[in-house]
């Protein structure tokens, strides 16, 4: 190992040395064709926790795993509209590889990638695609079903409450899924759910979980991006998943685990198929098995047997032994929604607009 | 609804109609005064972000309060410095204000998105807490929701027995005539709109360090405009803003709970309720022109041009 350093070492010296040769901008010019160069269009700001979190956590990632390979930069806090055009058209210029993380830049991504063709594109969470624009989104929804498991031994009240954004496939598969685990441990509870209509808004997020829990829910689960959920869970002595980051810190007695997002795999993934010119302008829409859903830690309280059985659960789904979405599953109103043995396939999950038997009220449409 | 969905309900609605509460009772005296500042919501964020970074920093919340309540005075100073000195138009110079704030708040608070604050804790006082129903409801909140509430008192008694709550009045009133009986109108007026940023400072802060303790960009969502419907919705009575506080606070969760019990109404129709009294009683309230002029401060959002 040490001698490999010392070997890379020499190597960049002797480059050093030959490029002091050389004149300025040839070093530049050099130094740019070397390296592949990564960029990052954020929603939000880095910060610690949430989405954007999430993202850079990947960009990360990449740069550890190829080094000197790849560079990257990010522009955060870009509002979905004329500015996120502005703001990736100014990245195509100098990048080779770009990634716009929100569902709001589909169309600015499309409308910049057609201007600079040489330039690939990835958009998160989108639906449409070009010759040089992929998508990419991650099933959720298995890591919600792990939680739904958990649940289903951990409540007492039988009542489990459902901070919900807005009333879009996306969310309602994880409301599905959550209580299809729910109903595999405990065949008698149900999920109360409750729409704030905003991804974002800490206040409502936190008046939403203490109506669930004045309601009799002594779990919460959340599909918005903020820890206030699992803040109400924490003062008011119940329990709670967090989502798309670990916050254990927010609710150390409360949060019980959580589904995380995790891209680091995948940014690695395309970056090295474009070093090496293997990149299709492709959709992605990876799991468990992908190494995009990952569980939080487990907390102390859930016991080892429903921990070992939430594991299984999980190797299960990432094989392929268990598929979620598949029958029979019973709507709402009891009857048959999905036939016995049928698996539903990726649109039909992606269009889902129904709740399954175990959901309380009735879903916005 | 059982008896404890029914105080939870109703705790909840104190605790959401606080911010509020604080926010308002702030604009009623800056406008009493005279003087419409309609950058509430920027002034909130500021002391939102200000009393969180300052409590991360120390470790110590009550820091952060005071620190809250200075950002919102200095909001305001800013807004007086325009509005009051230089005579600025009060509506504009305080819409600028709220999108200084928002974004002013957004580039200082970026490094303390999603840090974890033990927020203030709730305080039960001892006996009156014990009380059946009426003990949970009012007696078991943290310390800044009695603070508000004394507040509300003093500055309730501030106008009903004081002679300065007389002579913040009479500026508002009519500022010529209490130029020529020797009250020096704006310094009443900039105590006024100091008094509001200080009170939308402590909204700010009781968000992000009581009520949801973290901080996030525009947090406030807002709120700072429902403080302003609020004011009018009160029409400019101390006791009013109380009430109007905790009924808006009452449909901000009811629609949460609604929905929590099955109910199949639109929760975006709910969540405009607050929205839909105010304008019900701003049509109560102008169907009698001189029932309006007997609510709203006579010369409110008009420049003082002293003739001196």
């Amino acid at each position: 190992m040490k001698i490999f350093l010392k070997r890379t070492w020499l190597k960049r010296a002797a480059v050093a040395a030959f490029s002091t040769l050389m004149s300025t901008t040839a070093i530049m010019a050099g130094a740019a064709e070397d390296k592949l160069k990564v960029a990052f269009v954020y929603v939000g700001p880095v910060g610690e926790a949430g989405w954007t979190y999430g993202h850079d956590e990947g960009r990360r990632e990449m740069l550890d795993k190829l080094g000197d390979k790849v560079e990257s930069t990010y522009v955060e806090s870009v509002s979905e509209g004329a500015d996120a055009v502005r703001v990736i058209r100014k990245l195509a210029k100098s990048n080779d590889l770009i990634f716009t993380t929100s569902f709001g830049y589909m169309n600015p991504t499309l409308k910049v990638a057609k201007q600079f063709p040489k330039v690939k594109f990835n958009h998160a969470t989108g639906y449409k695609r070009s010759k040089n624009v992929a998508t990419y989104a991650a099933r959720f929804y298995e890591g919600r079903y792990v939680t739904g498991l958990i649940a289903g031994e951990m409540t007492q009240s039988n009542v489990i409450g459902y901070v919900g954004s807005f009333p879009i496939p996306e969310v309602v598969q994880g409301i599905n899924a959550f209580t299809l685990g729910l109903r595999e441990t405990n065949p008698d509870a149900v999920v109360k759910v409750v729409w704030i209509n905003s991804w974002y808004d800490p206040a409502k997020e936190r008046e939403a979980a203490e109506a669930l829990i004045a309601q009799g829910a002594d779990i919460i689960n959340q599909h918005t991006d903020s820890p206030a959920p699992v803040q109400a869970a924490q003062d008011k002595g119940v329990l709670a998943f967090g989502y798309d980051t670990d916050m254990t810190r927010f609710g150390p007695d409360a949060h019980l685990t959580g589904s995380l997002v995790h891209w680091g795999d995948y940014y690695t993934d395309v970056a090295k198929s474009v070093l090496n010119n293997s990149w299709t302008a492709e959709d992605v829409w990876g799991g468990i098995n992908a190494g995009m859903v990952k569980m939080a830690p487990y907390s102390k309280k859930i016991p080892a047997d429903v921990v070992a059985a939430a594991e299984k659960a999980r190797t299960d789904i990432a094989s392929g032994e268990l598929t979620i979405f598949e029958g029979p599953i019973k709507a709402q109103d009891g009857s048959i929604k999905v036939a016995s043995g049928v698996k539903l396939n990726d649109g039909e999950i992606l269009s889902m607009n129904w709740y399954v038997d175990g959901v309380e009220g009735e879903l916005p449409q | 609804m059982d008896i404890d969905l029914i105080t939870n309900v109703l705790f909840a609605m104190i605790r959401s109609g606080t911010p509020l509460l604080l926010v308002a009772l702030g604009e009623v005296v800056c406008e009493k005064s005279g003087v419409l500042n309609l950058g509430q919501e920027g002034m909130m964020l500021m002391g939102a972000v200000t009393g969180f970074i300052v409590s991360v920093s120390t470790g110590n919340l009550l820091l952060g309060v005071i620190a809250g309540m200075m950002a919102g005075v200095a909001m305001s100073l800013l807004f007086g410095s325009l509005a009051l000195g230089l005579r600025t138009n009060q509506v504009a110079t305080g819409l600028a204000l709220t999108i200084f704030g928002t974004g002013l708040s957004a580039f200082v608070g970026t490094d303390y998105v999603g840090k974890p604050l033990a927020g203030i804790a709730p305080l039960a006082i001892p006996l009156l807490s014990d009380i059946p129903l009426l003990g949970t409801v009012l007696f078991r909140h943290d310390p800044l929701v009695y603070t508000a509430l004394i507040l509300l008192t003093l500055t309730w008694a501030f106008f009903r027995f004081s002679r300065p709550g007389l002579m913040v009045k009479a500026v508002g009133e009519n500022p010529d005539s209490a130029t020529s009986i020797g009250l020096p109108v704006l310094t009443v007026r900039w105590l006024a709109v100091s008094f509001g940023g200080a009170m939308a400072g402590l909204g700010g802060a009781y968000l992000s360090l009581a009520y949801t303790p973290l901080w996030s960009e525009g947090m406030t969502a807002g709120r700072g405009w429902i403080a302003l419907a609020l004011v009018v919705f009160a029409s400019w009575r101390i006791g009013r803003v109380l009430l109007g506080a905790w009924l808006f606070g009452l449909a901000s969760i009811m629609h949460l709970v609604l929905q929590g019990m099955g109910a199949s109404i639109s929760s975006n129709l709910l969540a405009t309720l607050p929205y839909l009294a105010t304008i019900v009683v701003l049509v109560i309230l102008s169907s009698n022109q001189s029932k309006i002029r007997m609510m709203a401060p006579m010369s409110l959002g008009k420049p003082f041009h002293s003739r001196m």
